[in-house]
């Protein structure tokens, strides 16, 4: 099938590449941009590891055709550290043990970030509800809560 | 968990869209709107359309419109646009309360309501509203356009009475009188899993009294629907856990239904009732 010349612009950068319409976002910031911090786990929309900001909300890059972001703000996982300082979730993260494999990092930062943005005042029941989006299988789910909760209350 | 190869577009307008899907419907050509179940059903291997027709682009697919009476989906508002009221009415309300049991977060902000119902899962939260409410589904082809009722719409679990060459261009609600209760409840395993079983009544009190009572399950049969053995025993009665328990008893006893590894038909019928009391119960407490 033919492919398609578009443009992507991550974390600020544009990325100009050629992609069959059956390839996923997900995969297209991997393979083509060289992006590997984005992961993809089930691939089928499960998971969340592949999660990433579009145009300010948190999507499932795995759910989403590279197409389809033509000329829109992506923000991955790179995006977030400054040179060799941390973002401070990333902090947070390590502060606080929120992994271990590590796997499900990037996903749960960028959907945390990107709710955080929408509420800076999220409560406790609607973060639990949030973070219940994606999985974590070496089971730090209540880790990875207090990580997003330390970050959150840092910034009132 | 790749998906099979797809000619695709992306129309800038309703015309060259029907167009589009008409001229690819013999080769299994569909709508591609949120994506969130077509994607996954691409990645599997259950569905490998021949061609792709992406609305993203159509700048009026987005809008709700409210005029006489009725609230106007387009084909590409996502689920999280109903996360706040959209309109000043019970109907707002009852939106709002829905859309947060659907999936999660990050699905809500890319799957669309009008998607849902095309999809016609028989979980879908949104179907179930569609049949509580006598929703009017606009389909459209290259032709004409034709207004399906909620009710001669699902044909059974996935299954829908459009044409492969109609695509949705709009759904329409009713907007409900102001003096009316709605409750809601489902049942699922793990947090945004699929509902095993969900209920959706409304109606409105007439001096003390249910009135138009509505009363719909979801997720138990191939279809969502309304129950009527149900409703005609809410109909003219007071509101309390004794009349809900019956209606409830009745709602259970009226369905067919849907077994499947997890479940047989006695639990279904169990999840039932539970589903319908608390889904009751709420219309006359939110903490329910």
């Amino acid at each position: 099938m033919d492919s398609f010349d578009i443009i992507l612009n991550i974390n600020g950068s544009d990325h100009a590449v050629s992609v069959e319409p059956r390839r996923t976002l997900a995969d297209v910031i991997r393979e083509d941009c060289g992006l590997t911090g984005t992961h993809t786990g089930c691939e089928h929309g499960v998971c969340g590891a592949c999660t990433v900001i579009i145009d300010g909300e948190p999507m499932r890059s795995c759910l989403m055709l590279g197409v389809q972001a033509a000329g829109k703000s992506i923000r991955t996982v790179e995006g977030l550290a400054d040179g060799d300082a941390l973002h401070p979730l990333q902090e947070a993260f390590k502060d606080e043990h929120a992994l271990q494999c590590g796997f499900c990092t990037p996903g749960f930062l960028m959907l945390a970030i990107a709710a955080l943005e929408r509420d800076s005042n999220i409560s406790d029941e609607a973060l639990n509800e949030l973070l219940s989006s994606n999985l974590c299988r070496c089971t730090g789910y209540a880790n990875i809560i207090s990580a997003v909760r330390k970050f959150r209350d840092a910034g009132k | 968990m790749k998906p099979a190869s797809f000619r695709y577009y992306a129309p800038q307008n309703v015309d060259e869209a029907v167009a589009l899907l008409g001229e690819h419907a013999g080769e299994d050509g569909h709508i591609l709107a949120g994506g969130q179940s077509l994607v996954p059903m691409m990645a599997l291997r259950l569905a490998r359309p021949g061609a792709l027709i992406d609305i993203n682009q159509i700048a009026s697919f987005a809008e709700i419109i409210c005029e006489s009476g009725w609230l106007a989906i387009g084909p590409c508002v996502r689920h999280a646009a109903f996360h706040k009221s959209v309109v000043d009415n019970p109907l707002g309300t009852l939106l709002s309360d829905v859309a947060k049991h659907i999936a999660h977060y990050p699905i809500r902000t890319r799957g669309t309501f009008c998607g849902s119902l095309a999809h016609a899962d028989p979980s879908s939260e949104w179907c179930l509203v569609a049949a509580a409410l006598g929703a009017e589904i606009h389909a459209r082809n290259i032709s004409a356009t034709r207004i399906i009722n909620a009710v001669d719409f699902f044909s059974g679990a996935m299954v829908t009475t459009l044409k492969p060459d109609e695509m949705i261009v709009s759904v329409h609600l009713p907007l409900l009188p102001a003096d009316s209760v709605f409750g809601f409840a489902e049942f699922s395993r793990r947090a945004g899993d699929f509902a095993m079983a969900a209920a959706l009544t409304v109606y409105r009190l007439e001096d003390g009294r249910i009135a138009d009572a509505r009363l719909a399950v979801g997720g138990a049969e191939e279809d969502p629907r309304r129950i009527a053995q149900a409703e005609a025993i809410l109909n003219g009665a007071l509101p309390g856990t004794e009349i809900f328990r019956e209606a409830s008893k009745a709602a259970a006893a009226a369905i067919d239904p849907i077994t499947d590894v997890q479940t047989n038909s006695h639990f279904r019928r169990k999840l039932v009732h539970t589903i319908c009391e608390r889904a009751l119960a709420r219309t006359v407490s939110r903490d329910g």
